[in-house]
């Protein structure tokens, strides 16, 4: 028989992740600090929209580009929250979370052999996305000194003539690190020089703490040259409803919707009706999450601190990124037993890059005294391998 | 900071000290001494705990009782409000707008006890002009928190990227 499998396709690795899953799922009595979902459920009102989406017989495929009033309700969301101008009718897709947005970009962005710089430590998809897309990836190692944020030089130094897009995901998955309008500024002004485009997924731009998230599009010369994504999942706690959007200039976005009605069709239509009632009434459920979250952040970045494990302070999402050197084992090696040993679940940095390499990902999507049960753990952990 | 104090509390009174400070970024002293303060100014009136009591074995009865009276020259409802609420059976009372003025919460231990209440302590009052008694067949939700028991899962993966 004749090998059935697209060549591409044999060679991307499975996420790191999914390996450590199948360890954890097979201890009993774990407590996890590994997911990267809100621990909250969709607010109620938002769930009763749904529901009554359904009630009403909303059971039909909505235009390719998704239902025209969600859309508008995005674009003035953006509008309200950071300064972004779209046209709900040319320049926003609605697609099934944040994932397929960056899919889509990437695929109406880039040519065989295109380079596409990535960030690293970031989210596991970006890497198989481009090369699913015929694309290089190029990625950058973030480093912790610089709080993980891309810096000039950095961006500088990875670009070559076949650099075509960059992609920026800040707030970010798994180091919590942010950029700032400053931060932003600096590297847009390569980003126009060097005449590149730029994928923001700013899928966690509701979760930060202590300043407010500043969309790269919104500074002047990039609105032409970035797509914006961003979603529902984090920010409303709607993750299993699969429902994110992309912005940008309407010559991709009209790409995009080619991918998205060929592939998709149209994001599933109750979660659309669900996501209206979230853009229209759902600030105040998002300052309450972003409360939460930002006290865990805190309980966990001075725990963790004090117990040895050195953690810079993230300003977004809802991971932090301790270092582990200091133990003198890997990021493996440690996840690993102390899973074994306390039956607490972390992810390895490697999971999200090889400059993960020395770092944990610990999520405080949870309960105080879910964090804490594990924290006194860890702690017990520590004291038995002091060096 | 106060706000933030109250509104951690309100979930769980039984947090420490040291713990809200960790969350909250400030120090143990300064948690003590604001919910101290508080506590004299009776911002914090106190500490109960939520109870099912269906779930125990006591027996309880909650009856809201809706009562109209008239209001005491010079003191308005006042007067009239703390008459009723010195009773013991009275776990809570409001002045409310619309078609009655007080709303009373009545415990006891059973139909029969809340009911000689009503009638041999309540309605005898000068001012009380009528009650009517509604009993409470089943608690869904209290201060926030349901009550039916729903045990709630972690429903996500144990790890997800």
């Amino acid at each position: 028989m004749r090998n059935p499998l697209n060549k591409k396709v044999g060679e991307i690795k499975p996420s790191g992740i999914r390996k450590f899953f199948d360890i954890v799922s097979e201890i009993e009595g774990a407590i996890s600090l590994g997911v990267g979902e809100p621990d909250f459920d969709t607010p109620w009102h938002i769930r009763e929209e749904g529901i009554y989406a359904l009630e009403k017989g909303k059971t039909f495929y909505t235009s390719n580009a998704g239902l025209m009033e969600l859309r508008e309700e995005i674009t003035k969301y953006l509008a309200r929250r950071y300064d972004l101008h779209y046209n709900h009718k040319t320049e926003v897709l609605v697609t099934i979370g944040g994932s397929e947005a960056i899919d889509d970009a990437l695929r109406a962005m880039i040519d065989v052999g295109d380079e596409v710089l990535i960030p690293e430590p970031c989210y596991v998809s970006y890497v198989p996305c481009v090369k699913l897309a015929d694309g290089v990836p190029v990625t950058i190692e973030l480093k912790e000194e610089d709080k993980f944020k891309l810096t000039k030089q950095e961006l500088l130094d990875a670009i070559t003539d076949k650099t075509k897009v960059l992609v920026l995901p800040f707030p970010n998955n798994p180091t919590g690190g942010i950029m700032t309008r400053e931060d932003l500024e600096e590297i847009a002004e390569v980003i126009i020089e060097k005449d590149i485009f730029v994928i923001s997924d700013e899928i966690y731009s509701e979760l930060t703490y202590g300043r407010e998230h500043v969309s790269i599009a919104s500074l002047p010369g990039m609105k032409e040259r970035t797509i914006v994504i961003n979603g529902f999942s984090k920010s409303y706690a709607m993750t299993g409803w699969r429902l994110g959007y992309a912005c940008g200039p309407e010559e991709i976005i009209r790409q995009m919707i080619k991918i998205h009605q060929f592939a998709i069709m149209c994001a599933p239509t109750t979660s659309q009706c669900a996501a209206i009632e979230a853009l229209r009434n759902g600030d105040e459920d998002v300052a309450h999450m972003r409360e939460a979250y930002d006290e865990r952040r805190r309980y966990l970045v001075t725990r963790l601190n004090s117990m040895g494990l050195k953690t810079f302070e993230p300003e977004g999402a809802f991971y932090v990124f301790p270092s582990v050197k200091k133990t003198g084992m890997t990021s493996d090696e440690f996840a690993t037993k102390l899973l074994m040993e306390e039956k607490v679940a972390v992810v390895p940095g490697t999971a999200f890059g090889d400059c993960g390499e020395g770092f944990l990902r610990i999520s405080y999507a949870y309960s105080i005294e879910n964090l804490k049960a594990a924290l006194d753990r860890i702690e017990v952990f520590m004291e038995r391998h002091k060096k | 900071m106060r706000e933030k104090i109250l509104h951690a509390i309100a979930r769980n009174s039984k947090i420490s000290a040291s713990d809200l400070a960790l969350m909250l970024g400030v120090s143990e002293e300064e948690i003590t001494s604001e919910i101290k303060k508080m506590e004299e100014e009776h911002i914090i009136c106190g500490y109960p705990t939520l109870i099912n009591w269906d779930f125990a074995a006591d027996e309880r009865v909650t009856a809201i009782i809706e009562v109209k009276v008239t209001p005491q020259r010079g003191r308005g409802f006042d007067q009239i409000a703390e008459r009723i609420y010195r009773f013991d059976e009275v776990s809570a009372l409001y002045l409310v707008s619309g078609n009655f003025d007080l709303a009373i919460v009545v415990e006891g231990k059973s139909m029969r006890e809340v009911a000689s209440f009503v009638s041999d302590k309540l309605a005898p009052l000068e001012a009380v002009l009528s009650t009517s008694t509604n009993f409470v067949l089943k608690k869904y939700k209290e201060n926030g928190m349901p009550l039916v028991g729903e045990v709630h899962n972690d429903e996500r993966m144990l790890i997800t990227p």
